[in-house]
C-alpha cells in the first residue's frame, strides 16, 4: 500500500500546537527566562548564570520545606491508599446502597479546596471548633495554631478527610471489573478471604492503584491552598511546604529569580518522581 | 468420583416465581453414573450454565435435591461439594507462577509440601505443563491458561466431578481440536465424572459418552451421540444436531401409513401415529437419496462442503436437503427423492410418536 505524503497536513496540527505553546509553554519559559536573571524592577534585567540554582539547593531553607513536603505525602500516602482500598472493599457491590455509597463518597471531593481548608480551620479552633473543643474535652492539650504537632494532625487528618474518597472510588471500580469467574474459581480451589484478596483482587488493582498513588503524589505534593487557610504555614515554620515557601518567595519578597529557579526544580522533583514511580510499577508488570 | 442424581431441579432467578417461565430451569431429572463423560448441550440462554452452577454449588436452587453418591448436597458450597470447574474465560492466578497455581488448591487444603509436589509433578506432565512450570501464568497463551485451570482441578485426587463451562471458547481453531483430543484423552485415562456443557455439538458428541439436549430450560433428550442422531425424540434435536439439520416434512397418516403431498411415504413409526394433531415427517439429509421414482421435487442449489455435497430441494414447497458424496450424479431440475425407511419417523406436536405415553 502507498501511503501518501502531504505535508499540508501539519497545518492541522497547528491549532493544538498554539494552544498548547499559550497555556505551557510560553509561561514556563517565562519562568525559565526569570530563573537565569536578575531585576531589580523597572524592566531592567541582567544575566545571573546558575546562581539562583545554586543559592537554592544550598539553602538550608528550601531542604526544610522539601523535606516536610516530602513527610507530608509520605504521611498522607501511608493513610488513604490503605484506607481506601479498605472502604472499597467493604462498599456494597448491588443493590440500592451502592449509588448510597457513592453518593457519600463523592461528596467530599466536590467541595472546593479553600472551602475546605476554611471548614477545618474552624471545626478544629480549640475553643469554638466542634472538633478542637472535643480534642481539648478529652484531657488533650490540643491547639494547631499553636502546636506543630497540632497543627500537622489537623492538616493530615483534612487531607485524609477530602481525599480518601478518590482512593476509595479508583479501587472500587476496579474491584467491580473483576470477573465473576475469578471468585467462584477461588472458592472452588477453597481459597480464605485473605487469599483472594492477595492473590486475585491486589493483583487486578495493580493498575487503579498505581494511578491512584501518583495523583495523590502530585496532588499532596503540591498542595497549598488548604494548608494556606488552614495554618498559613504555622506556627511558625512548621507547616511552610515548598508551595507555600514558594509563593513566600514570589510575592511576599518579590525575589522572582529565586522564586523561579524554585519552581523550576520544584517541577523536576515531581516530574522525576512521577516518571520514576510509573517506570517502576510498569516494568513490574512486564516481568 | 460420584455418581450424581439430579432430583426434580427447578431454579428461578427471580425470588417468588409463579409462572412457569419464571423459570430459568424448569423441572430436570438426571442420572449420571460415576467416572461417565456427560455433555449438556443446548442454544444460548437454554438453561444449561444455570444447571452447571447448580451441580457446582454456586447457585441454589429454588426446589429440588442433588445428590452425590445418595448424600444430598442441595445448599452446600462448592468447596464442601469437592468439584472442580473450568471457566469459559481462562482463571488464574496472575501473580503466581504455573506451579504455584497447580498447587493453589491443595495449599488451601493444607496439604503437605512434598505431596504437593508430587502431584502437580504428575499433572504436570499430564498436561503437557512440565516445561512452563516455573513461569509466571500470566504469560502463558490462552490454551495454556485453560489447562492450568484444568490442572487445578485434577490435582485434586479426590473430587467427585470435574465441569466444563464452553471451555474451548477463546482458544484458536487449530488449538481447540488439539484441547479437545487432550481432554478425551484425559478423561479415559482417569476416570473422572465430567460434565461439559456447550452449544457446540461438535465438542458435545465428540466428549460425552451421554449428551443432554436442552432447550427453554427443560431436557429435550439424553442419549449416545448415536441416539442423538439416529433416533432424534423432539425435532429440535433434530433440528439442533447434525448438520444440515433434519428435514421435517408436513405429513398425513391415513391407516397406518403417512402420506407427504399425497403421496404414500414409508416411515418406521407410522403405524403408532395419530392424526389430529400437527404430524411432521422427519428425515435427516443423510437418509435421502435420489430415485427414478419418489417424492417428486425441485433441485434448487448444490453446495460442496468438501468431501460431500449439500443439494437443496423442494418438496411441494417445502425445502429437502439431502447429503451426496461427491461422485453422484445430481439431477438437473426435477427429481425424486427416496428417504430411508428404518430413519424416517412422524413426530407429533414435535415430538417423536411412540416416544411418550
Amino acid at each position: 500500500m502507498n501511503k501518501t505524503w502531504n505535508n499540508r497536513a501539519w497545518w492541522l496540527v497547528l491549532p493544538v500546537f498554539l494552544m498548547v505553546a499559550f497555556n505551557a509553554l510560553v509561561p514556563l519559559m517565562t519562568v525559565v527566562n526569570y530563573s537565569v536573571q536578575e531585576t531589580f524592577g523597572n524592566n531592567e534585567f541582567f544575566w545571573a548564570g546558575s546562581r539562583w540554582f545554586e543559592d537554592i539547593l544550598r539553602s538550608d531553607r528550601f531542604h526544610d520545606a522539601l523535606l516536610r513536603s516530602g513527610i507530608f505525602t509520605l504521611l498522607v500516602l501511608a493513610l488513604e491508599v490503605p484506607l481506601g482500598l479498605g472502604i472499597a472493599l467493604t462498599m456494597p457491590r448491588k443493590g440500592p446502597w451502592v449509588s448510597v455509597c457513592l453518593v457519600l463518597m463523592s461528596l467530599p471531593l466536590l467541595i472546593p479546596w479553600n472551602v475546605v481548608g476554611s471548614m477545618w480551620n474552624i471545626m478544629a479552633l480549640p475553643d469554638i471548633g466542634l472538633l478542637g473543643k472535643a480534642i481539648n474535652a478529652l484531657g488533650i492539650n490540643y491547639n494547631y495554631t499553636r502546636q506543630p504537632i497540632s497543627a500537622w494532625f489537623t492538616l493530615v487528618l483534612m487531607d485524609v478527610w477530602h481525599w480518601t474518597s478518590l482512593v476509595a472510588l479508583l479501587c472500587y471500580a476496579g474491584l467491580v471489573s473483576i470477573p465473576d469467574a475469578y471468585y467462584q474459581a477461588a472458592k472452588i480451589d477453597g481459597a480464605r478471604p485473605w487469599a483472594v484478596f492477595r492473590y486475585i483482587q491486589l493483583p487486578k488493582l495493580r493498575h487503579v492503584l498505581t494511578i491512584a498513588i501518583l495523583l495523590r503524589f502530585m496532588d499532596s505534593f503540591m498542595i497549598y491552598t488548604e494548608v494556606i487557610v488552614l495554618t498559613g504555614g504555622g506556627p511558625g515554620n512548621a507547616t511552610t511546604f515548598l508551595s507555600i515557601d514558594l509563593v513566600k518567595y514570589a510575592l511576599g519578597q518579590f525575589d522572582l529569580g529565586h522564586a523561579a529557579a524554585m519552581s523550576i526544580i520544584y517541577f523536576l522533583i515531581i516530574l522525576f518522581a512521577s516518571w520514576l514511580f510509573y517506570t517502576l510499577m510498569m516494568r513490574h508488570q512486564e516481568q | 468420583m460420584a455418581k450424581i442424581t439430579i432430583d426434580n431441579l427447578r431454579h428461578a432467578y427471580i425470588s417468588e416465581p409463579t409462572r412457569d417461565e419464571h423459570y430459568a430451569l424448569k423441572r430436570v431429572h438426571l442420572d449420571w453414573a460415576d467416572g461417565g463423560a456427560y455433555a449438556l448441550l443446548g442454544p444460548s440462554g437454554c438453561g444449561k450454565t444455570t444447571l452447571l452452577n447448580l451441580i457446582s454449588g454456586l447457585l441454589h436452587p429454588s426446589e429440588g435435591r442433588i445428590l452425590f453418591d445418595g448424600k444430598d448436597v442441595t445448599m452446600e458450597t462448592p468447596e464442601a461439594r469437592n468439584i472442580a470447574q473450568v471457566f469459559q474465560f481462562p482463571v488464574i492466578y496472575d501473580t503466581m507462577t504455573v506451579y504455584d497455581n497447580l498447587a493453589f488448591p491443595l495449599r488451601n487444603r493444607g496439604v503437605d509440601e512434598a505431596e504437593i509436589k508430587k502431584r502437580v509433578s504428575a499433572i504436570a506432565e499430564m498436561l503437557e505443563l512440565t516445561a512452563t512450570l516455573s513461569h509466571r501464568a500470566s504469560g502463558l497463551t490462552a490454551d495454556g491458561k485453560q489447562k492450568i485451570s484444568l490442572g487445578r482441578g485434577l490435582v485434586r485426587d479426590d473430587v467427585n466431578v470435574i465441569m466444563f463451562d464452553e471451555p474451548l471458547t477463546v482458544i484458536d481453531p487449530h488449538l481447540k481440536w488439539q484441547l479437545r483430543s487432550k481432554l478425551k484423552e484425559l478423561q479415559q485415562r482417569i476416570k473422572r465424572t465430567m460434565i461439559y456443557v456447550t452449544h457446540d455439538q461438535t465438542e458435545a458428541l465428540t466428549f460425552a459418552e451421554q449428551v443432554v439436549v436442552m432447550n427453554n430450560g427443560e431436557v429435550v433428550q439424553t442419549g449416545t451421540p448415536i441416539e442423538l442422531f439416529e433416533r432424534p425424540m423432539h425435532t429440535f434435536v433434530g433440528h439442533f444436531i447434525g448438520s444440515p439439520g433434519m428435514n421435517l416434512l408436513p405429513c398425513e397418516v391415513k391407516g397406518g401409513a403417512a402420506f407427504v403431498s399425497g403421496k404414500q411415504v414409508p416411515a418406521a413409526n407410522a403405524k403408532k401415529a395419530k392424526s389430529g394433531r400437527k404430524l411432521e415427517l422427519g428425515v435427516r439429509p443423510e437418509f435421502v437419496r435420489f430415485a427414478n421414482k419418489g417424492l417428486p421435487a425441485d433441485v434448487v442449489r448444490v453446495s460442496d462442503i468438501g468431501r460431500y455435497r449439500v443439494v437443496e430441494t423442494r418438496v411441494n414447497g417445502t425445502p429437502v436437503k439431502l447429503v451426496v458424496g461427491e461422485d453422484t450424479e445430481v439431477p438437473v431440475g426435477k427429481a425424486h427423492l427416496v428417504f430411508d425407511a428404518t430413519h424416517t419417523q412422524i413426530y407429533s406436536d414435535g415430538w417423536l410418536v411412540g416416544s411418550r405415553p
